[in-house]
């Protein structure tokens, strides 16, 4: 399958706003500023129609849901994902949406569909481009959600969502802390995937499928039944549609991390973002690296040149890493402001800017 | 029947005037103030209908006291003041 020209255009979510980059040339550049001064939480530009979605986390006023028809010119706020009275129990207490954590396109052959992925852990769905949502109960209401808790934030939250192209209703999900989790038949049942371990739980409960924290799940385009999660113990790669999770131990420096990226056409082909484990979460010896495979995890290569290698302390969180349609232009942002992209499939990378606001996500287009 | 004003921070988001609205209770005369203004709704109240952890509803001068039920009892010449909490971020 041949690939996608290089994406020209790359939106950064961040505490203060939305930012459009024109990446049209080899260095991307700032081209406008959104919502100034809102923490932007996830964006989304539909590839199906070209429309824009930007998620709003206003401090005072909670989460806010725009949408913008050109390309950022004009933004209208559309409904916001939103908890039914009923969904409250024990497990959630008041259930109410905390956060809007990640936006995906539907199938094309589901035009209008939209997914939303929220704190508490609740996944929403739209089928008229935003207009109006409702909480997917089938898994709101699994046994399974009972056990599920917060995994950085104070309550679980439901991070990843990847749409299977090779048919609508086929997708997989992710959930911190509450595992990775597949449905066929469009969400009226869900399956849990099994091969993950939790070092953060009692001897007896590692296995437990349903509270992994798989912090990053995404899928191949082009062989989709291939998924790579980066999980708070380690990196697992699936090659059965997110059935089972086979664990990769040959990452160098550090397993740990946050973001991960898939090669849009070739499944063996993956980017990660090391950290220094868990309690401390800075790159290692304060050396900014990008590790990559191109063999399914057999072998790693790690790629120092463009990024800081004394005195940094960047993290880069689930959304702060992504590869475009082509596979060769690769874009990275951090918790302390700075970016950096590849034009070259993560052999170098550039500096872009130093002078952001902490970025949530960044987004090719 | 009670004045509704919000603070300017909500401005910048939602289209928010200061409305004479009819009722004997907060929540009567939010609901009212909402009918005119349905885009102001989930700025103050979460999906449940209480006030928002970062928003504070001031009766004249002093603080409401049933934030989840608005049940706080107005008179003809109230004003409710919304504001944004400085808890906020």
């Amino acid at each position: 399958m041949l690939a996608a020209s290089p994406a020209t255009t790359l939106l950064v979510g961040t505490r203060k706003g939305l930012f459009d980059f024109d990446a049209s040339g080899t260095t991307p550049h700032i081209r406008a500023l959104h919502f100034a001064g809102a923490p932007c939480s996830a964006v989304l530009a539909d590839p199906r129609d070209g429309t824009w979605y930007a998620a709003l986390d206003h401090g005072h006023f909670g989460c806010k849901l725009h949408r913008s028809d050109d390309r950022g010119a004009t933004w209208q706020e559309v409904a916001t994902p939103a908890y039914p009275a009923d969904a409250s129990d024990d497990a959630s207490g008041d259930a109410t949406t905390q956060l809007l954590w990640c936006l995906e396109a539907g199938h094309p052959e589901q035009p209008g569909t939209l997914w939303c992925g929220t704190i508490p852990g609740g996944l929403f769905r739209s089928d008229d481009r935003g207009e109006s949502w409702s909480l997917v109960r089938s898994l709101w209401d699994r046994p399974e959600r009972k056990e599920w808790f917060g995994g950085g934030f104070d309550l679980p939250g439901l991070h990843s969502i990847s749409v299977d192209p090779r048919g609508p209703g086929r997708m997989a999900i992710g959930v911190s802390c509450g595992g990775a989790w597949r449905t066929t038949d469009d969400g009226a049942t869900w399956e849990l995937s099994t091969g993950m371990s939790a070092d953060f739980m009692p001897p007896d409960r590692q296995l437990d499928d349903a509270i992994q924290d798989p912090h990053r799940v995404v899928r191949c385009s082009t062989d989709p039944d291939v998924l790579w999660t980066q999980h708070h113990n380690g990196i697992f790669r699936s090659t059965d549609d997110c059935r089972t999770w086979q664990r990769i131990e040959t990452a160098p420096v550090s397993s740990f991390g946050f973001a991960l990226a898939v090669h849009p056409t070739d499944g063996d082909t993956a980017w990660f973002v090391p950290a220094e484990v868990d309690e401390v979460r800075i790159p290692v010896d304060g050396r900014m690296i990008v590790n990559r495979t191109s063999d399914g995890g057999a072998t790693f290569t790690t790629t120092r040149d463009g990024l800081p290698q004394q005195h940094a302390y960047h993290l880069v969180y689930r959304h702060g890493l992504d590869v475009d349609g082509s596979g060769q232009r690769l874009a990275m942002a951090s918790t302390t402001g700075s970016m950096w992209c590849s034009n070259d499939g993560g052999e170098q990378f550039q500096s872009i800017t130093d002078h952001l606001p902490p970025v949530a996500c960044v987004r090719w287009c | 029947m009670a004045t509704v004003v919000f603070a300017k921070a909500f401005r910048r988001h939602v289209e928010c005037p200061d409305e004479l609205v009819t009722g004997s209770s907060l929540r009567e005369v939010m609901e009212g103030y909402f009918v005119m203004h349905p885009g102001t709704r989930s700025y103050v109240l979460d999906e449940l209908g209480a006030v928002r952890k970062h928003v504070t509803v001031f009766l004249n001068s002093n603080q409401i006291s049933d934030r989840r039920h608005l049940t706080d009892a107005l008179g003809p010449n109230d004003t409710v003041h919304v504001f944004q909490a400085l808890s906020g971020g």
